[in-house]
Parts: structure tokens; C-alpha cells; sequence
């Protein structure tokens, strides 16, 4: 295994920024849910449902490189960039072109990437990302371009599937031609002790605006929303930059968090032991909340970039900007101040579902019919306890409708909150939707009335002296009762209810 | 800044050839090192007429804005993508180990 | 039925028509003509043999039922092995891709089989389109039927020959910087490149992207124009082709052929494509042929093209560039030849695959693309090359002001001896010098033949070219040339080449009418 993350050596977080000023840098690339590739027929991986488990099956001759294929620029890729662009405060450019990428590596067909270079489609932005305490920052964008995922590899005889030591490996095409943009901000500057937390929020905004505006399923853990951080410091007072690393696989918004705070302590105990930063990829490992060093930049970085000759330039008209600026869905900031009035949640409730970063699963719940107040308890509550207990996002957890599904059988007196946690646990564990978990585990609150008077009436029987303290007016004693019934009924019994019918049936 | 005027040398295609992964000989190493630099030295004559007011031509007709419906269309079946590979399993490629990274 | 074979492709459409002869006749006379002369030419890397028979058989019950697809159903087509057949192995004469038959048709091929042509085979060519002779094919050149000792010209010297020795009445070829025009040249035969976007690429093994371009190959100026008929026109699986309306090329062919007359037509002679370096029976012949367009009333006008000396030098920076890329991906993963020395990694795996699986020139070019794209390098060659594109352009919009074609020798000299330039890049990169402009400014250009040089009784070709968009000039003003000659030759210049062929085939060399490949 290349690297020794497990040796780093940290220096503590303040001591870190008392020393060094950290500036940041994001790449992030988004997978577009066209419902073809970017430059095929092929369809889309990425896109809303598709099924991509069969290997090599969502494949066109362009994606896996065969001699005589030509590529073909998917127009709605154009168009979802082009609103990305915009709403990333981007200037378009009028006049923009494909370029080759060229490098060799198994999951590249051609052996280039198609992408853009010189000419992205957009240039010049800049975001609003809104931090936890409610103060916002700008980050500036340089450029967001157009390009082409690759295939997916398998290291196969390695102890960890990584591809250290693997025997070999196996490609699948599948998401070869996937359309990507990738947008890529100027250097953050100024983010002081609060650089990991805005690593955070950005990625949080990208993926809030990307999902505002329908073009990705935006879901980090499925790799439709890649993050590499970009992270270097300097000594406090000194003008040049340092050399900066650039942190791959950061797969989560925990992970930007602590894979930057990382690096900066990284950094920080390097430099003030008198090393010096090399400029390298390098891995964040969610697992053990580290990095390791990858492949060092050197010479062999010669992509050798040229002007794309299979496809001609884009230049988008005046009016289709306009047209996809008009239809731009209110930014983020704005949509959350909005969102926020409709739901009657105070600042600080409104904070926790952001901070949490639920607020794209809770507005959705929301739309499928649960109550604000409700879906923001079972976000905020139980799906979140199991995220931070496993140490992912919430929304990797559950889908917004079956948590509205969730909630609707609760309103309806299905399930007891009691139960409905049972229900979410089989949901969470991949048993499928609530409903479907209900009937598997036979989870339904006993509603029929018949089925409790004829438990009860066991009960009341098998304990006389009971039922008499109940006809001398000692209610209280029913409580044994209802337990002895809830029992039979195995928990699946709304308790009030019995409470009810004990009551009826000792006067009886 | 390399020097576009400067010899290529053996090391030069050495390296050369490593980006175009071909495993030259050493022999023919040597003896396209000398046909580089002959070729080179004809062909920078375009440097001669490349001024700066000059546009460059990538394409010989200009056309612009050639775009494809988003419409799903053939896809190969998994079979006709594997028919030609040199070595397959599972469905996928196979693939001695890799010594590089992702880029 | 000897004669069957000498017919052109519009003649035997004709037969087929009138009901005189079959397409399993004609088919089989070919296949025939195959077995006996391939021994000496080794024009076809592979045979279509019984299956182009039964497509034969299936045409002339089309045509029995009244449901011919096209006037040209039943003639039979050879196709250069640079296009992707999906019943064909399609190696680019390249070993790396030995057997590799691709799970689609090339566009031209698709139209070529929809119209009811009967592909014949694979014709031989330099490896990946890369030279001007058939020497770096990886097995083995094509002689020309002129000479046997001598180059079929390149990289399409297969299709050449093939229509040159009545192998095939027309082909397909693919144009980078001349590979249709210059063996069509030293065949004595006509070959056609379009203007680029004007024929689809798709299924086009790729050398130069911005610069390739399929065309057709033939023995007359009207099977051309019947050939461009049928593979040209928009094609969506291409961005770069071209949605315009084309007017029929044969047509223009037929007009051309039937005025006799150049009357009105202004011809340019660009002064930079004649003179120093050309053979003097090249040039005899080429003066001949002004004369003779002087005579049937065209106006002869000499034009400048200033920067046509760089067109060669740019042209060998863009086409390694785009080849450097374009041949990444021949790496062993996905298909084609993989060489393991054993206990390898994959980056070994492809190094080694790549040094066995292609030939001396091919890795030539594509260090030298490499070369030419690297960091720091970009600007000085290939950015350059791609202004001198510009001027190139430029010249020929300022020459097509003062001429409606231009015309220059196709080739600077007739076809040279095996051996002669394949070991000197730069020699062999010369010959490319007439038709290299056409390509770098994505104009139409025909060779046509127009005589015999008087040192070495060897084909020498005229190439005419016109603006880009209009092809049907070079299909009317070569139609008139042609008929002009035919009638003072009184033959077509092919009836003088010498015969070939043997009384008994020699089995096992070359091709096997029954479908073999080597």
C-alpha cells in the first residue's frame, strides 16, 4: 500500500492555523442524468433509475473506443451545462470546443478523454455557500466544462480491492461517456479556521443547486457528485503559495470536512518539522479518516491536449441562454429562506435540517405528502442516529417517499412510532418499501377491534381480581391488563385503544 | 520552456515513446531519433509563415453546433462488446495488473 | 465472358439491367479474375469468395422479382480494408488488428450493400493509411499492374490496382493527403477524394480526423460519379458531414462526357504544383493535357498558391498529431492483438503490444505526433501547422476567383521501383506534395489518367480540383477530358497496359476465392 496514512504525523488543528493559512480548491465533477451518454446513444447510468448491473450492457462502439466510431454531442448535456453554468454566476462562453485529453489507462476506450480545455462552456462565476451559523461566503469559480466519464475497474486478488496488489483487473464500460461537468473554483482564500466546514457547505451547494436544477441525481455516495480538494498552506505573512495536494475519493460532505482538516494538520506538522509538501493525489480513506500519498505530478502528465477533430465548436445562441436563465430555479440561499416561511420552522429548527444536510430529502418528503413538522422529525431523529452511527449521509440511507410512506402509515394508526422505527430499520437494511417491509415482518397495528376484545376478554378472565379493582373504579389496574394484551398482540396494538376497550369490556 | 529548435535526443524518444506506451528497442530508439530530427527540421519550415495575425484552421469546413437528440439509441449487446477481447471474464474485460493510478 | 470483366461498372449495370448477364456471372468472372492475377498483384487481404456469391444470387432474384435496389444492384465493389465491414475482417492492413471483424458496416460500405453492390473483399493498403507505395502493409505490397516490380502508390494501392487489373470494375478508398488520387495516378485508373463532410467517415478507421475522407475508386469518370452517387450525403453517426443537397455526380459525369466541350470553363494551373522535382514525361503529359482542354475551349489560367510549399510540412505535423491519438486505442484491452511477455502489468502488456503489433512507420509517425502535441512543443508545430492550414485556405479561395478548377500532375513522377523510397521518410512524404493542399482545405480533387510517360511507358495522372462544395465540376470538366481522349486514343488507356494473369492459379499464395484470409 503506497503512503504510510497511518503514521502521518498531525499537528493540532488551532496551533495549525495559528501558523499557517490554509486556501482551498475544489474540482468537483457532476454526472449529468441525461438520459443518453454524452457523446453516444448509449443509455445513461446516471440516469433517474437506469440499471446499470449488468456489466458492459450500456455500451455504444464510442464508448469503448472501437476503430471507425465517431462521437456525437448530446444536446441536452449542452443545455444542462449551460444552465450549470448559470447558475453558478458563469459567464457562456459564445464560442466553445471538445478537446482531447490524451493518456492510457484501462477504463479510457479511446485511450483519450474527451473534455474541454482551452474553451470551457463556462468561465467566471461565483457561489453563495451558506455556512452553519447563517453566514455566507463567496466562493469564486473559474470554469465549469463538459467532458466524458470513464470506465469502471474491479481489482481483482488484492486483499482490499484496491489496486495495490491485485492480480488483475476487470473493465467494465458501462460508465464510459457518462456526461460530466466539472466545475473548478479559483483558489479560496480567507476561510481561515472555518476552511473545512466551507469545503462542506460548497460541495452541500453544488449539490443543492445540480439537484434545484433536475440535471443529476447528485447522490455522492453513487459517485454521481465527485469531490477532489485541493489544500495547501503557507506560513502566516508569506506571499507565495504553498504546493498544494489534491485529495481524491472524498465521496461524502463528512468526508470534504475532515479530509480538509486533515490535510491541514497534515500539512502544517510536515512543513513545521522543516519537510517540505509534495505535490501529489492523494486518497482519502473514509474508513479510517486519513489520506495516503498516490501518484506524484510529474512529466508523464502530458495530455497533449489538442482541438477535438470528430466534433465542431458550440456555440450556444443568445436566445437559448436567455431562455435557460429564465427558467434557472431560485439559488439555493434564496429557495431555503423561502422553504423555511412555508414550513413554520424557526431559525434554529431551519439550521439543524441544513447542518444535517437533509434539507433536499426533507423538502422532498414534504412534496410526497408528510408534514413538515413530521418529516423533520424522523430526519432530524432516527434516520440521522443511524447515519452518524454508520458514519454516512442520511440520504444515503432512505428515499424521501418511503419516509413520507413511513409517516403516512403512522398518521393513519398503521404503526406506532414503535413499530414505524422497526419498519425503517428493515427499509434501511434493503428490504425494500415500508409498505413491503409491513407485510414481511407483519408489523401492522392489530386495528381490528374483534381480535383485541377477544384478547382482552382472555386476559380479564384469567385475572378476576383484577377485573374486580376495574369494577370498583380502580382504573389504574387496567394497566396490567393491557400489558398482558399487548403482549399477545406482540407489541402490534395501538395502547390507548386497548386502554378503551379494557375499560368497556370490565363494565360489561 | 523546452527549445523547439533543439536535437532530439535518444532520451527524448525514450520518453516520447513512454507516453505513446510502445516499447521501443533500443535500436530503433536510436534510429528514429535521427529520422525525427531530419523530419522535425523539414517540417518546422511552417514556423516561417505562422505569425501571430494568422487564425488557427482545425477543422477544414467551419460548421458549428452539431448536436444529437437525447434519444436512447442501438447499444451493443454485452456479447458483441466482448467479441473481440483478448481476454474476458464475467462479463468485463480482463486485465493483467495495473501499476498506474486513476487520473 | 472475358469481355465482363473489361466492362465498367456502368456497362455491366447495363447487362444486369437488359437481363444479359447475372450478378452470380459477373461475380464469379471476378472472382475468377481474383484467383488467376492475385497471385502477381495481392490486391485483396481477404476474399469475400461464397458470400459474395450468395448476395449475388440473392440480387438477381431481387432484380427477377422486379426489385433491383438500385441501377448499380449486382455490380461487384472491392473495399479498402481501412473501412469496417461487419462480415469482413477490417485489419487496416495492420497486424495489431488481425481477424478483428467489427460489429457494424462503415456508412459508405452500409449504402454500398443497400444499393445491392456486391463487396468482393478487402483491398490491401499501408499499414493504418500511412504511405504512398503498399510497402508498410504488414503483409505484404500490392504490385502495380503496369510493372509488377514497382509501387501501386499508397496508402490505397490495393483498391487501385484491383480496378486495374479488372479484379473489380470499382472500390472504395479513403483520402488523407492523396491516398485515393496518388494510386490512382500511377494505376492509370480514376480515383476521386470529396470534399470532406461530403462522404461519411463513420466506420472509417480513423488516421487523420480532420483531414480523412472516403472516395471512390474506378477505371472511368462516370463509375466514380455512379460510386460518390451512392456513398455520399449527409450521415448523422458524423458530425462533420455535410447536410447540403448534392446534384448527381454521374450526372455531371454524363453531361460532361456528352458536350465535348470546355467552352467557358476557366482552368487554373497552380504554378507551385509543376516544375522543379517533376518527372519531364510527367510533365509532358500534363502540358499535353492543357492543350488539350485549351482546344475544346476551356480557358487555361496560371494561378498563385504561395503557401502550397508549407501545405507538406503542416501536413506532416496535423496528420501524426491526430494519428498519435487516434491509434491510442490499439492498446490490447478491448480487442486486437495482445502481446504478454508474461508476469506483466497491463502498462507492459500494452508496450509490448504495441511495439509487436504495429509496423516501422507507424510508429514513426506516431512518436512524431507525439512529439508535436507534447508540453512546450504544442505551439511551435502543431499550432503552426494549423495556421499554415489557414494560409492554404486562403490561397485557394484567391485561385478560385480566377479559375472554376485548378489542375496540377497528381503525382510528381510515375510510379517508383519497391525499395526505392521506403527507407527515406522524407522522400516517400513527397510524393503526397499535389494532393496534400486539397486535404488540409477540405476541397474535392479527382486524378484521372491522360497517357503514358515516354521514359518508362508508365501511367501518369492529371488531378483536378475544385471549391469545396462542388464536386460535380470535377465529375463534368474529367467526363469532357476523358471523352476527348478515348476518342483520339480510340481506347481507354487501361486496354494498353500489359496482360496479367496465369493459366492455372498458384493455390495457397495470396487469396482463395472460397473466402480465405491470410
Amino acid at each position: 500500500m503506497a503512503g504510510a496514512s497511518a503514521k502521518d504525523v498531525l499537528m493540532d488543528y488551532d496551533e495549525a492555523l495559528e501558523r499557517f493559512e490554509p486556501v482551498l480548491g475544489f474540482e468537483v465533477h457532476v454526472e449529468l442524468s441525461t438520459a443518453t451518454k454524452m457523446f453516444s446513444a448509449a443509455p445513461n447510468p446516471a440516469a433517474h433509475g437506469a440499471d446499470s448491473s449488468v456489466p458492459n450492457s450500456m455500451v455504444a462502439p464510442v464508448d469503448m473506443g472501437l476503430p471507425g466510431a465517431l462521437p456525437l454531442v448530446n444536446a441536452q448535456a449542452v443545455r444542462y451545462s449551460i444552465s450549470l453554468g448559470l447558475a453558478l454566476g458563469c459567464s457562456i462562453a459564445p464560442s466553445s470546443r471538445f478537446a482531447r485529453k490524451n493518456y492510457f489507462y484501462p477504463d479510457l476506450g479511446k485511450n483519450y478523454q474527451i473534455s474541454q480545455y482551452d474553451e470551457p462552456i463556462a468561465f467566471e462565476g461565483s457561489v453563495e455557500v451558506e455556512l452553519e451559523d447563517g453566514v455566507t461566503w463567496t466562493v469564486p469559480i473559474e470554469r465549469a466544462h463538459m467532458e466524458e466519464d470513464a470506465g469502471k475497474l474491479t481489482h481483482v486478488g488484492g486483499s482490499t480491492g484496491r489496486i495495490q496488489g491485485a492480480d488483475h483487473s476487470l473493465v467494465d464500460y458501462n460508465r464510459a461517456g457518462v456526461p460530466l461537468v466539472e466545475i473548478v473554483t479559483k483558489p479560496i482564500y480567507g476561510t481561515e479556521h472555518r476552511a473545512p466546514e466551507i469545503g462542506k457547505a460548497y460541495v452541500a451547494t453544488i449539490r443543492d443547486i445540480v439537484r434545484s436544477l433536475g440535471i443529476s441525481e447528485a447522490r455522492m455516495d453513487r459517485g454521481n457528485l465527485r469531490c477532489d480538494a485541493n489544500v495547501s498552506i503557507r506560513p502566516r505573512g508569506q506571499a507565495r503559495l504553498g504546493t498544494r495536494t489534491e485529495t481524491k475519493n472524498v465521496n461524502s460532505l463528512r468526508s470534504v470536512e475532515r479530509a480538509v482538516r486533515y490535510e491541514i494538520q497534515r500539512q502544517a506538522a510536515i512543513l513545521a518539522a522543516g519537510g517540505s509538501i509534495v505535490q501529489e493525489t492523494r486518497h482519502w480513506h473514509e474508513d479510517t479518516g486519513t489520506t495516503s500519498a498516490g501518484r506524484p505530478k510529474s512529466d508523464a502528465d502530458d495530455y497533449r491536449y489538442f482541438p477535438e477533430p470528430d466534433l465542431l465548436p458550440v456555440q450556444p445562441s443568445p436566445e437559448l441562454i436567455e431562455e435557460l436563465r429564465a427558467a434557472l430555479p431560485e439559488s439555493p440561499v434564496a429557495f431555503r429562506k423561502r422553504l423555511q416561511a412555508d414550513y413554520g420552522f424557526t431559525d434554529s429548527e431551519f439550521r439543524d435540517i441544513v447542518n444535517a444536510g437533509v434539507l433536499a430529502e426533507l423538502e422532498a418528503t414534504v412534496a410526497k405528502g408528510a408534514a413538515p413538522a413530521q418529516a423533520r422529525k424522523w430526519w432530524l431523529g432516527e434516520i440521522l442516529r443511524i447515519a452518524n452511527a454508520r458514519g454516512v449521509d442520511a440520504g444515503t440511507l432512505v428515499s424521501p417517499i418511503h419516509v413520507s410512506e413511513l409517516i403516512a402509515l403512522v398518521e393513519n394508526g398503521d404503526l406506532t412510532d414503535r413499530l414505524a422505527r422497526q419498519v425503517l430499520e428493515g427499509v434501511v437494511a434493503g428490504e425494500g418499501s415500508p409498505e413491503q417491509v409491513v407485510a414481511a415482518r407483519s408489523l401492522k397495528v392489530v386495528s381490528d377491534d374483534s381480535a383485541l376484545i377477544a384478547a382482552i376478554d382472555t386476559a380479564l378472565a384469567s385475572q378476576p381480581d383484577v377485573l374486580q379493582k376495574i369494577k370498583d373504579g380502580k382504573v389504574q389496574a387496567a394497566g396490567a391488563v393491557i400489558g398482558a394484551v399487548m403482549k399477545a398482540m406482540r407489541g402490534q396494538a395501538d395502547a390507548a385503544r386497548v386502554r378503551e376497550l379494557v375499560l368497556e369490556r370490565a363494565q360489561a | 520552456m523546452p527549445d523547439a529548435s533543439a536535437e532530439i535526443t535518444v532520451a527524448d524518444v525514450q520518453h516520447l515513446a513512454g507516453l505513446a506506451r510502445i516499447a521501443l528497442e533500443p535500436g530503433e530508439i536510436e534510429h528514429l531519433a535521427g529520422e525525427l530530427n531530419q523530419i522535425v527540421d523539414s517540417v518546422r519550415k511552417v514556423q516561417e509563415v505562422a505569425t501571430p495575425d494568422v487564425p488557427a484552421t482545425s477543422h477544414p469546413l467551419p460548421l458549428v453546433n452539431v448536436l444529437r437528440a437525447d434519444e436512447v439509441g442501438a447499444v451493443l449487446t454485452q456479447q458483441q462488446v466482448l467479441s473481440g477481447a483478448p481476454d474476458a471474464f464475467d462479463g468485463r474485460f480482463r486485465v493483467p495488473a495495473i501499476l498506474g493510478e486513476e487520473q | 465472358m472475358s469481355d465482363l470483366i473489361h466492362w465498367t461498372a456502368a456497362e455491366l449495370a447495363g447487362h444486369l439491367a437488359a437481363g444479359d448477364v447475372s450478378s452470380v456471372e459477373a461475380t464469379r468472372a471476378h472472382l475468377d479474375r481474383i484467383a488467376e492475377v492475385e497471385p502477381d498483384v495481392h490486391a485483396f487481404l481477404h476474399v469475400a469468395g461464397e458470400a459474395a456469391m450468395a448476395r449475388a444470387a440473392e440480387i438477381d432474384r431481387l432484380r427477377a422479382a422486379g426489385e433491383a435496389p438500385s441501377p448499380l444492384a449486382g455490380v461487384p465493389v472491392a473495399i479498402k480494408d481501412v473501412l469496417c465491414t461487419a462480415d469482413m475482417p477490417s485489419t487496416a492492413a495492420s497486424k495489431i488488428l488481425e481477424g478483428w471483424i467489427p460489429p457494424y458496416d462503415a456508412t459508405p460500405v452500409a449504402r454500398l450493400r443497400a444499393a445491392g453492390l456486391i463487396p468482393l473483399g478487402k483491398t490491401n493498403m499501408d499499414e493504418f493509411a500511412m504511405g504512398s507505395s503498399t510497402e508498410y502493409s504488414a503483409y505484404g505490397p500490392t504490385r502495380n499492374p503496369w510493372d509488377l516490380t514497382r509501387i501501386p502508390g499508397g496508402s490505397g494501392g490495393g483498391s487501385a490496382a484491383a480496378v486495374a487489373a479488372f479484379e473489380a470494375p470499382v472500390a472504395l478508398g479513403s483520402d488523407t493527403g492523396g491516398s485515393i488520387r496518388q494510386p490512382a495516378s500511377v494505376t492509370g485508373s480514376v480515383g476521386v477524394k470529396p470534399t470532406y463532410g461530403g462522404v461519411s467517415r463513420y466506420g472509417a478507421i480513423a488516421l487523420a480526423s480532420s483531414l480523412d475522407q472516403v472516395g471512390p475508386v474506378s477505371r472511368t469518370v462516370l463509375d466514380a460519379g455512379l460510386i460518390h452517387d451512392v456513398i455520399g450525403g449527409y450521415d448523422p453517426n458524423d458530425a462533420t458531414s455535410l447536410k447540403d443537397e448534392w446534384p448527381s455526380m454521374a450526372e455531371a459525369a454524363r453531361r460532361g462526357a456528352a458536350q465535348g466541350s470546355l467552352d467557358g470553363v476557366r482552368v487554373g494551373v497552380v504554378k507551385q504544383l509543376n516544375g522543379e522535382g517533376f518527372q519531364e514525361g510527367v510533365r509532358a503529359r500534363f502540358a499535353e493535357s492543357l492543350e488539350r482542354m485549351a482546344a475544346a475551349g476551356a480557358e487555361i489560367v496560371e494561378v498563385e498558391a504561395p503557401h502550397f510549399e508549407y501545405a507538406i510540412s503542416a501536413y506532416y505535423l496535423i496528420l501524426p498529431a491526430e494519428a498519435s491519438s487516434n491509434l491510442a486505442k490499439y492498446d490490447s484491452v478491448r480487442f486486437g492483438l495482445r502481446v504478454d511477455p508474461g508476469r506483466s502489468t497491463t502498462e507492459q502488456v500494452m508496450s509490448v503490444s504495441r511495439e509487436r503489433g504495429f509496423g516501422p512507420e507507424v510508429k514513426r509517425r506516431i512518436i512524431l505526433g507525439t512529439y508535436a502535441l507534447s508540453a512546450g512543443y504544442y505551439d511551435a508545430y502543431y499550432g503552426s501547422a494549423q495556421q499554415v492550414r489557414t494560409l492554404v485556405q486562403r490561397d485557394f479561395t484567391a485561385a478560385f476567383e480566377q479559375a472554376d478548377v485548378l489542375v496540377s500532375p497528381s503525382t510528381p513522377t510515375t510510379a517508383f521501383r519497391f525499395g526505392e523510397k521506403v527507407d527515406d521518410p522524407l522522400a516517400m512524404y513527397l510524393n503526397d506534395v499535389t494532393t496534400i493542399p486539397a486535404n488540409l482545405a477540405g476541397v474535392p480533387g479527382m486524378s484521372l489518367p491522360i497517357g503514358l510517360a515516354p521514359e518508362d511507358g508508365l501511367p501518369v495522372g492529371l488531378q483536378i480540383m475544385a471549391p469545396a462544395r462542388e464536386d460535380a465540376r470535377l465529375y463534368r470538366v474529367g467526363a469532357t477530358l476523358e471523352a476527348l481522349q478515348d476518342a483520339e486514343w480510340g481506347a481507354p488507356l487501361l486496354s494498353r497496359a500489359p496482360e496479367l494473369g496465369r493459366p492455372v492459379p498458384v493455390p495457397g499464395f495470396g487469396t482463395e476465392p472460397d473466402g480465405g484470409t491470410r
